[in-house]
């Protein structure tokens, strides 16, 4: 790994790396100047629909695909929302680049707004962001001052406004449709696709929703080239049509039972081990891992014995996880009761699920309730069937609800129990010795909810 | 009394919370997606949105306060009866946080705050929560008071922070 050079983080080393001045001094915005002089926005479409960019907000959609899904000739206007709505449990590289390196974000975003035809951006941030909100408040400012946005950008005859839009701690949000709703001014509830927003999405115009990390990406495969972006990570299975391959540089967040937590880039598809040992030092205190989050807590789970799982698109999978998510890794010691971890993950999802789906709202407030009680020592091994039974009843896979988020709820559950089904089992026989095999209904214990 | 009998509230918006409010206008193709930036303005302002202020936000959008009231009630994010603390701190209890001691935190917090999660302090200062990922990770736990993050907090910090309110 010696060789990679960061890109994405390249500038964040450089003192004040989030201002203006910093920014150009290492070539910032010349993108942009270019792109704006000499090419046609279809040039821009082209050039990252080569570069097989996958979304990097967690679902890994191909970004020049899902802008080609805009109608042609639309009258407009087309809007463009990023996606800084970063909720996922683990993750913090949208954070990073914000704070950090707002401009690379911003000239990302203009250059997809310019492909895309969209002349309004909504930059949808998270509430609990405060030092990105105001750096990116910041970045927005300066931008339009010199002139990077604003009415007919450097006579070019493009305009460009960029708006910040904040949150209101809702991880929903997240979800492009939910996004938009919340944009909109309505409860954060998905819709249902099709249409999908590229059709119809915010105040019912064509629209696109990308993450802050795509945007970057963007930046640099306009500068760099497609060739440049497809020289690294894994190339598409000849044997998978479907597969659209796993390229660029890509931002890991690794945190939990580690030495050294943080947000490292490196070519899409490192290992796991990699990414704790080359990166992360090893697990803290010369531990024993036991399992590791992939991709945020939606992902699943992985064992130790997996750790030899590249971190690309296809290959979680592979290992019985959803995805690789936002590709952010949380790592666990021998120390880590699975209960625990499923109690923990069971907890957000009940919190967040939005409550549209009955399946989803139920679920994971059942789901919940049972962890919890089993957690209290009055387990039964009856439990373990009812939950696989919501985790493979939930979500758009099977087909119950509107969006993902239930999908996520259930990959942990699903991941938990079949991968570490002994200790479950010990756990609820050692600790309910006289009622573990209890079938007959029991009354839940009461949750206690705040904020 | 107004038209339909009530006795009519006292203004809770003031001209300020209602310029800044009117800013965000024209950003946007209609007045219902003010809806948000609304309820942040006045909750920067009042450290909470009564009742009172939905429905003059929904006169000034040209909404139903049911409208606003919906969108606020989805986010659990607004506190409608009183306001919270001059400090609202958040102590992250997701998955990296939780696996270096979150749980631990919020009971020593609560312990020497002397209140429950989402309580407030007889003194106004604080609002204690928990909350779900803060997206700071690398620094787990951690906890975010107002604007402030604080990084890795043991509980010699929380001492500390609950001392400095």
């Amino acid at each position: 790994m010696a060789e990679f050079e960061p890109v994405l983080l390249a500038n964040i080393r450089r003192e004040d790396s989030h201002t203006l001045r910093v920014y150009e001094e290492s070539g910032g915005y010349n993108t942009w100047k270019k792109v704006l002089q000499e090419w046609k926005p279809s040039e821009v479409i082209d050039v990252v629909k080569a570069s097989n960019l996958r979304g990097r907000g967690g679902a890994g959609f191909p970004t020049g695909l899902k802008w080609t899904f805009l109608p042609k000739d639309h009258p407009g206007p087309v809007y463009f929302c990023l996606n800084a709505d970063e909720s996922e449990p683990g993750t913090f590289n949208n954070r990073i680049l914000m704070e950090q390196d707002p401009h690379q974000v911003l000239e990302g975003l203009a250059l997809s707004c310019y492909a895309t035809g969209a002349s309004t951006a909504y930059f949808y941030m998270r509430y609990e962001y405060p030092l990105a909100w105001e750096r990116c408040q910041a970045a927005v400012e300066e931008g339009y001052a010199r002139g990077y946005f604003g009415k007919n950008i450097l006579d070019s005859g493009y305009s460009l406004d960029v708006y910040l839009h904040r949150g209101a701690a809702a991880y929903i949000c997240g979800e492009e449709t939910g996004l938009i709703e919340s944009l909109e001014g309505r409860r954060a509830w998905p819709r249902i696709k099709p249409p999908f927003p590229a059709v119809e999405g915010a105040f019912r115009k064509p629209t696109v929703v990308n993450n802050i990390e795509t945007a970057a990406c963007v930046k640099h495969i306009c500068e760099k080239g497609s060739d440049w972006f497809r020289s690294m990570g894994i190339p598409a299975d000849p044997d998978n049509p479907r597969d659209a391959g796993s390229y660029g540089p890509k931002l890991y967040c690794l945190s939990g039972h580690v030495e050294k937590p943080g947000c490292y880039e490196a070519p899409c598809g490192i290992t796991v081990w990699q990414l704790i040992n080359e990166f992360g030092g090893g697990i803290r205190g010369g531990k024993q891992a036991k399992a590791a989050i992939p991709g945020g807590i939606s992902m699943g789970l992985l064992t130790a014995d997996e750790f030899d799982c590249p971190l690309d698109f296809a290959s979680p999978g592979k290992y019985g996880c959803l995805g690789l998510g936002t590709a952010a890794v949380v790592v666990m010691d021998e120390t880590v009761s699975m209960i625990d971890f499923l109690h923990n993950s069971c907890q957000f999802f009940a919190h967040e699920s939005c409550g549209q789906c009955t399946p989803c709202r139920e679920g994971t407030s059942w789901a919940l309730k049972m962890l919890k009680r089993i957690k209290a020592g009055r387990g039964r091994l009856k439990d373990l069937e009812l939950l696989l039974e919501i985790g493979d009843n939930i979500g758009i896979m099977p087909g119950t609800t509107i969006c993902g988020l239930a999908d996520g709820a259930a990959w942990p559950i699903k991941n938990a129990i079949r991968k570490f089904r002994d200790e479950f089992e010990d756990y609820i026989r050692r600790t309910n010795p006289e009622g573990y095999m209890e079938t007959d209904p029991v009354p839940a214990l009461e949750i206690i909810g705040v904020h | 009394m107004n038209e339909n009998g009530n006795t009519t509230a006292e203004r809770v918006l003031t001209d300020e919370m209602i310029a800044e409010i009117q800013k965000y206008l024209p950003r946007y193709p209609d007045k219902q997606a003010v809806t948000l930036p609304a309820l942040h303005v006045v909750n920067e302002h009042l450290r909470y949105v009564p009742l009172q202020a939905v429905v003059e936000i929904a006169e000034l959008l040209e909404l139903h306060p049911s409208q606003v009231q919906d969108t606020l009630s989805f986010y659990g994010f607004f506190k409608q009866d009183r306001p919270h603390g001059e400090t609202r701190a958040w102590v992250c209890r997701s998955i990296s946080c939780h696996l270096l001691g979150a749980d631990d935190l919020l009971e020593h917090l609560c312990e020497r705050a002397g209140i429950q999660p989402g309580e407030t302090t007889a003194n106004g200062k604080l609002t204690l929560e928990y909350g779900e990922c803060l997206g700071a990770c690398e620094f787990a736990p951690c906890i975010l008071a107002n604007k402030t993050l604080h990084k890795c907090v043991s509980k010699a910090d929380a001492d500390a922070f609950l001392d400095s309110l």
